[in-house]
């Protein structure tokens, strides 16, 4: 996988994953373009499409739109696969997630898709250890500083 | 201290964290950006403290702002600081906010390399993982060869969740740093067995991308994913087994079966489970024999489901190796044409381009010319237009069966608004109209009328594509101008002012062909004695040709004023009542043949003419060289040196010009002076003798209401069921004789491909025969060459392509041969030439023999021959019918030997005779290939063949038999190649060479003709010539160095020749014997 993009159905860029170095400017245009290419799209459509030279797999789920781009050999469904393991996560970890459960605790969700994914590889299929792993990284932080951060709970 | 850290909370309380940011931000919506800007600015200033709480708080904003796309690459060390915190909460913050911003180019990253590498070892194995994530998104080269050490050792920690971190991550180190790949290897492949599930995906995920990138490393490792795949329940793990298998397989034939097996099992298992459609996808990309037909049933379920592109993705895998499973399918397929998605309708395309045969095309083209009506977007149009005309041209319009239709298509497509794809429709009409002779006239009604409606495609300036279309319009009218039904008029049109708006190039044309019309209404009016008429059509063109000699574009003048003096210099004339017509005409007489793009490399480079030789002596150093020639052979003599080229006088001077001039005019390709011989083109057999059925063109060719390709669709049903019907007919007449175009009888049942007769034929242009489109005439030029004695001034050719020789003295020869083409009929020599050529190396051989027969009337063979590899040679022979009448049902059957086997189809017994695939109508000729394996090239072969035919007659037909033998000498095993003088020396010195020698009495021609002779006849190349001493060189198929050492003093020549073969050398010298000693 390339990279992995999260936006809503405005347009607006709720997470990004890159998996390939390149430069801020390029992964700007790449989103800007891609955000558009993807909102055009009607609902009956199918969700890949060929992009450059990538494909793009692309799912919405409410207003948010995942999107996924994977070289030309990769398997289209298993991206889609990803997408779907992704967002059971993300629901399980919040608790029926909603849009701005991902924007007010993005890195949160930053770091569910980073033990789900790595360098752009599934590393865990298990949704349980993915979960084990991120409780227990966050009672780690929790213990060391629940004095101070409460507040940022709520 | 302790009022500092108290101080610090304080401030934090009033500090914006991340929460209070985003709703900051949602609640600025208008004035975002100074919102933004005064964050950025706060931002700076909590930096500054030193509180890592706060910086890292800091941080975490920073990320949320550079995901809405402002630059924070100026905080880059901040967050290196936020990453080195040995709390576990910001170093997380840290790397992630590292992942995120920094690139290969952040030059922070190198201060970084420490830190991480003491994150790596910590013994928090979430410190550890949170690096090992951060790594994986900014690894660089430095990093992964600083690291990878590290993260080796890790791949077997204790803890699976730090295993397959270090797995998966290992695939981003070896991208960036491959040489780390081959120690660490052995350790991944440990990981496969790994009792993690998760550690043993990573691993197999590692590896699938791997050998992705080189399956060929990896089939080693087959067996252990074999065992994986039917005993893993892992979905996930299963995908990307099976993907890793799609890349094995090409490489490993016999996994392909193998895996049958299990495929088909789990497909079963999982078919059955709802969700999972995905593997029978998979199991397409596994494409193997037999394995594939199982899985269409699969993918037509697909369809099923929602996931159509995934199934015509699949399909098109399967087309490549079953077509005809696919093909059944069509009407699934032109379904997805409707889809709503783009990408699903380019997909239906790309399968239907497979899917086209002689049967469905017009079905198909007419449901995609519905679609180009329907269609929204230019660049779908544009896809499709180009899709039709691919579709129909594809391998030289095999499947096109009515040009008349295909023409009409392409006027339809015209009508199309706004495509770019004109000069693709415009080569298409030029291409057809010239190479389907039968189509011209039907070509030129339909152009003219194009030329009459010009202003419809012009209409629109901007729409400047499709004009595009009046280029080949006005050039197919003016060229075959005599098909028009009214010249004048179409004249008319292309001298009409608002022609001055189209393109320059276009402009161009118009003019040109404008005269070739001219002269011919010049030629219908003269004939009709009314000269007023003519004398319009001359002022007719006066007076508008003005308005192109007044044109911007330079070629448009110069043509324009060109062809503007001549009509008024004609005009002339016509007032003093001269004829001229005739004199029009023949400016353009002669008729334009296409040539094929190699046709070029066809041309046998003369032989004067070494194009590698220098035409000047190169400068200083050579002539040093000429003075000390190197020792090759042992028994050398001392040789002295002479500048070349000094004695040339006025008798060779004469000689040479005469003999150019000779080979000049038995040159087609090259352009003559006089006229007249423009005239012997049009005589020279050639494709007016290939059959063309002709359509009845009795049914309008407009009808009301329908489109005009429509109606080819409906005139092609019935005239298959015409032919249908005659042909049951035929074989109630108890098959009195076969219908002349078919090659084989079939039942009434269903059409097959073969029985599809096509209306018009087309000279078919290959790469291989560009001369097929005049290949009476090569033939000509065959024979000339063979009788022609060499040229003085000819050269030692190189590498050139040319007609064998008949073992026979020149001047008996040339008499056989003008004997045999005046009349056909007459008891001829049989010559067979075998060209051999290697196409691998591109160099060729070529066998000459000679035979005698006198068999009644029959047809003449002319045998080509190409090698393909060591063992195996392709002749491919020239068919020649001589008579006058019909030659079919031919054989060809050759007595197989020990040595060499003629190539028969699996299941036919090895005496079994190969149909020759053509029926010859009298004067026609016609090239078949077979292959012949051999298994020694060092002796010379003689192979005895029979052809047998039937000789149709009017009223009668015969079974005739033809002997013909195949004579394979050494030599034309030989392959004429370049050695290099240095490279010479060395392969003679290397002492694996077997010497021999010969020596040639009374042999009186100039030692260069000597040389040529070799050169030609056997194709060795000359390395070095020093006065009357000269070295050569040949290879076999086989790759046996001959080389050669030639002498001559007065008539004696002596050969010294050296090779790793004695016994094929031997051959060799006996066969350049045999040579000399003939003339």
């Amino acid at each position: 996988m390339q990279f992995m993009l999260l936006f809503s159905r405005q347009g607006k860029l709720r997470l990004q994953k890159w998996y390939v170095p390149l430069s801020d400017k390029e992964k700007k245009k790449i989103t800007r373009e891609l955000v558009q290419t993807v909102l055009a799209r009607k609902p009956k459509m199918c969700s890949f499409l060929e992009w450059r030279d990538l494909k793009v797999v692309y799912k919405r789920y409410a207003s948010l739109y995942f999107c996924c781009a994977i070289e030309d050999q990769d398997n289209e469904l298993i991206t889609l696969e990803i997408i779907h393991r992704y967002v059971e996560l993300l629901d399980k970890y919040f608790g029926s997630v909603c849009e701005l459960d991902i924007i007010f605790n993005f890195e949160k969700a930053y770091f569910i898709l980073d033990e789900f994914l790595l360098g752009g590889e599934a590393q865990e299929t298990s949704k349980k250890n993915v979960l084990k792993a991120i409780e227990q990284a966050d009672l780690l932080q929790e213990t060391k500083e629940q004095k101070v951060k409460l507040s940022i709970l709520h | 201290m302790a009022l500092k850290i108290v101080k610090g909370s304080i401030d934090r309380m009033f500090d914006k964290n991340l929460q209070d940011l985003v709703r900051g931000i949602r609640n600025h919506k208008e004035d975002e950006a100074k919102y933004i800007s005064t964050c950025i600015d706060e931002i700076k200033q909590e930096l500054k403290q030193d509180n890592i709480a706060v910086k890292a708080n800091a941080v975490c904003k920073l990320t949320y702002l550079q995901m809405l796309g402002y630059d924070v690459s100026w905080a880059a060390f901040n967050i290196v600081e936020v990453m080195s915190s040995s709390k576990f909460t910001y170093k997380r913050i840290g790397y992630l906010a590292a992942s995120q911003c920094f690139h290969e180019s952040t030059d922070v990253i190198m201060l970084t390399t420490n830190q991480i590498r003491k994150d790596l070892s910590s013994p928090n194995q979430y410190d550890t993982g949170v690096a090992l994530t951060g790594l994986s998104c900014f690894v660089t080269p430095d990093l992964a060869r600083d690291l990878a050490n590290d993260i080796m050792t890790l791949m077997s920690h204790t803890k699976p969740y730090i295993r397959k971190k270090a797995v998966l991550i290992m695939y981003k180190v070896f991208l960036k740093y491959p040489e780390s790949l081959r120690p660490a290897f052995p350790r991944l492949k440990e990981k496969l067995e790994d009792p993690d599930p998760g550690v043993q995906s990573a691993a197999v995920n590692v590896i699938c991308e791997l050998a992705r990138r080189n399956p060929k490393n990896y089939l080693s490792l087959a067996p252990l994913f074999f065992k994986l795949m039917t005993s893993s329940t892992n979905n996930w793990v299963l995908i990307k087994i099976i993907k890793l298998f799609g890349a094995l397989t090409p490489l490993e034939p016999r996994l392909g079966k193998k895996l049958i097996e299990p495929l088909t099992n789990l497909i079963h298992r999982i078919m059955s489970a709802d969700r999972s459609v995905y593997i029978p996808f998979l199991v397409a990309r596994v494409r193997t024999k037999g394995e594939s037909m199982s899985v269409l049933k699969y993918v037509k379920a697909m369809f099923v489901f929602v996931v159509k592109y995934l199934g015509l993705l699949a399909m098109s895998k399967i087309l490549k190796t079953h077509p005809k499973s696919v093909q059944s399918h069509k009407d699934l397929i032109l379904q997805c044409l409707d889809d709503k998605d783009e990408s699903i309708r380019l997909r239906a395309l790309d399968l239907l381009y497979g899917m086209v045969s002689k049967k469905n095309l017009m079905e198909i083209v007419k449901k995609l010319m519905l679609h180009v009506d329907k269609a929204e977007g230019t660049t779908y149009r544009d896809e499709l237009l180009t899709k039709i005309i691919d579709i129909c041209s594809q391998s030289n319009y095999q499947y096109i069966t009515n040009f008349e239709w295909y023409i009409s298509i392409l006027v339809e497509l015209t009508r199309l608004e706004g495509t770019r794809h004109g000069h693709l429709i415009a080569s298409q009409m030029l291409d057809v109209a010239i190479r389907v002779k039968a189509i011209r006239v039907f070509a030129v009604a339909q152009m003219a009328t194009l030329l009459d409606n010009a202003h419809l495609l012009t209409g629109n300036v901007q729409r400047k594509g499709i004009c595009e279309v009046l280029y080949a319009a006005a050039w197919i009218c003016g060229e075959f101008s005599e098909h028009l039904d009214n010249p004048t008029q179409t004249l008319e049109a292309m001298l009409r002012p608002k022609v001055a708006t189209l393109p320059g190039h276009i402009q161009a044309v118009y003019v040109q062909n404008a005269a070739k019309l001219f002269a011919t209404v010049l030629k219908s009016q003269e004939g009709n004695t009314d000269s007023t008429a003519a004398q319009e059509t001359s002022q007719l063109m006066i007076d508008r040709l003005p308005l192109f000699v007044q044109s911007a574009n330079l070629e448009v003048q110069e043509r324009a004023s060109c062809i503007l003096q001549l009509v008024k210099y004609i005009q002339k004339l016509q007032q003093k009542d001269v004829e001229i017509a005739e004199e029009v005409i023949a400016l353009f007489a002669g008729e334009l043949n296409p040539v094929a793009p190699k046709a070029q490399k066809k041309v046998p480079v003369p032989e004067g003419l070494d194009l590698d030789a220098w035409i000047n002596e190169p400068p200083s150093e050579s002539e040093s060289e000429d003075e000390q020639p190197r020792a090759i052979f042992a028994k050398e003599e001392p040789k002295h040196s002479r500048p070349r080229h000094t004695e040339v006088d006025e008798k060779e001077l004469a000689k040479r010009r005469e003999a150019r001039k000779q080979e000049q005019a038995n040159n087609p390709f090259y352009i003559k002076s006089s006229p007249s011989s423009q005239k012997v083109y049009q005589e020279a057999p050639g494709v007016e003798h290939i059959p063309v059925v002709q359509i009845d063109l009795s049914v309008p060719l407009k009808v009301p209401g329908l489109p005009m390709s429509d109606q080819y669709v409906k005139l092609e049903e019935e005239r298959r069921q015409k032919d249908r019907a005659d042909k049951k007919k035929k074989e109630k007449k108890k098959r009195k004789e076969k219908r002349s175009g078919r090659g084989k009888r079939h039942d009434s049942g269903p059409e097959s491909e073969e029985d599809i007769t096509p209306a018009h034929m087309v000279d078919i242009v290959t790469e291989e025969m560009p001369e097929s489109s005049k290949q009476g005439q090569n033939v000509c030029l065959c024979h000339f060459r063979l009788s022609r004695p060499l040229a003085d001034s000819e050269k030692l050719p190189v590498r050139s392509h040319r007609a064998a020789e008949v073992l026979k003295s020149p001047a008996q020869d040339g008499d056989a041969e003008s004997a045999a083409s005046q009349e056909p009929k007459k008891k001829s020599s049989k010559e067979k030439r075998e060209k051999k050529k290697d196409k691998d190396r591109d160099r060729k051989v070529r066998v000459t023999c000679l035979q005698h027969y006198s068999p009644p009337p029959s047809p003449v063979n002319d045998i080509q021959g190409n090698l393909q590899d060591g063992s195996q040679v392709v002749v491919s022979v020239i068919f020649e019918n001589k008579c006058d009448s019909f030659l079919k049902s031919m054989e060809f059957n050759v007595l197989d030997s020990l040595n060499s086997k003629l190539q028969r189809p699996e299941g036919s017994g090895p005496h079994d005779g190969l149909t020759v695939p053509f029926q010859l109508p009298p004067g026609v000729s016609n090239e078949a290939r077979f292959v012949f394996t051999m298994q020694s090239i060092i002796t010379p072969q003689k192979l005895k063949g029979t052809l047998t035919f039937i000789v149709k007659n009017e009223d009668s037909s015969t079974h005739e038999k033809l002997d013909f033998k195949l004579h394979f000498t050494c030599t034309s095993y030989l392959i004429s190649t370049p050695c290099y003088s240095d490279a010479f020396a060395k392969l003679l010195e290397s002492g694996d060479l077997k010497c021999s020698s010969v020596k040639l009495e009374g042999v009186v021609m100039p030692f260069h003709h000597l040389l040529a002779r070799i050169c030609f006849r056997h194709h060795f190349s000359v390395v070095e010539r020093i006065d009357s001493c000269a070295s050569m060189y040949s290879r076999s198929i086989q790759d046996h160095h001959v080389c050669l050492l030639v002498k001559t003093s007065g008539q004696t020549v002596s050969i010294d020749a050296k090779c790793d073969e004695p016994t094929l050398l031997g051959n060799v010298l006996d066969e350049i014997k045999q040579t000399f000693s003939q003339c």
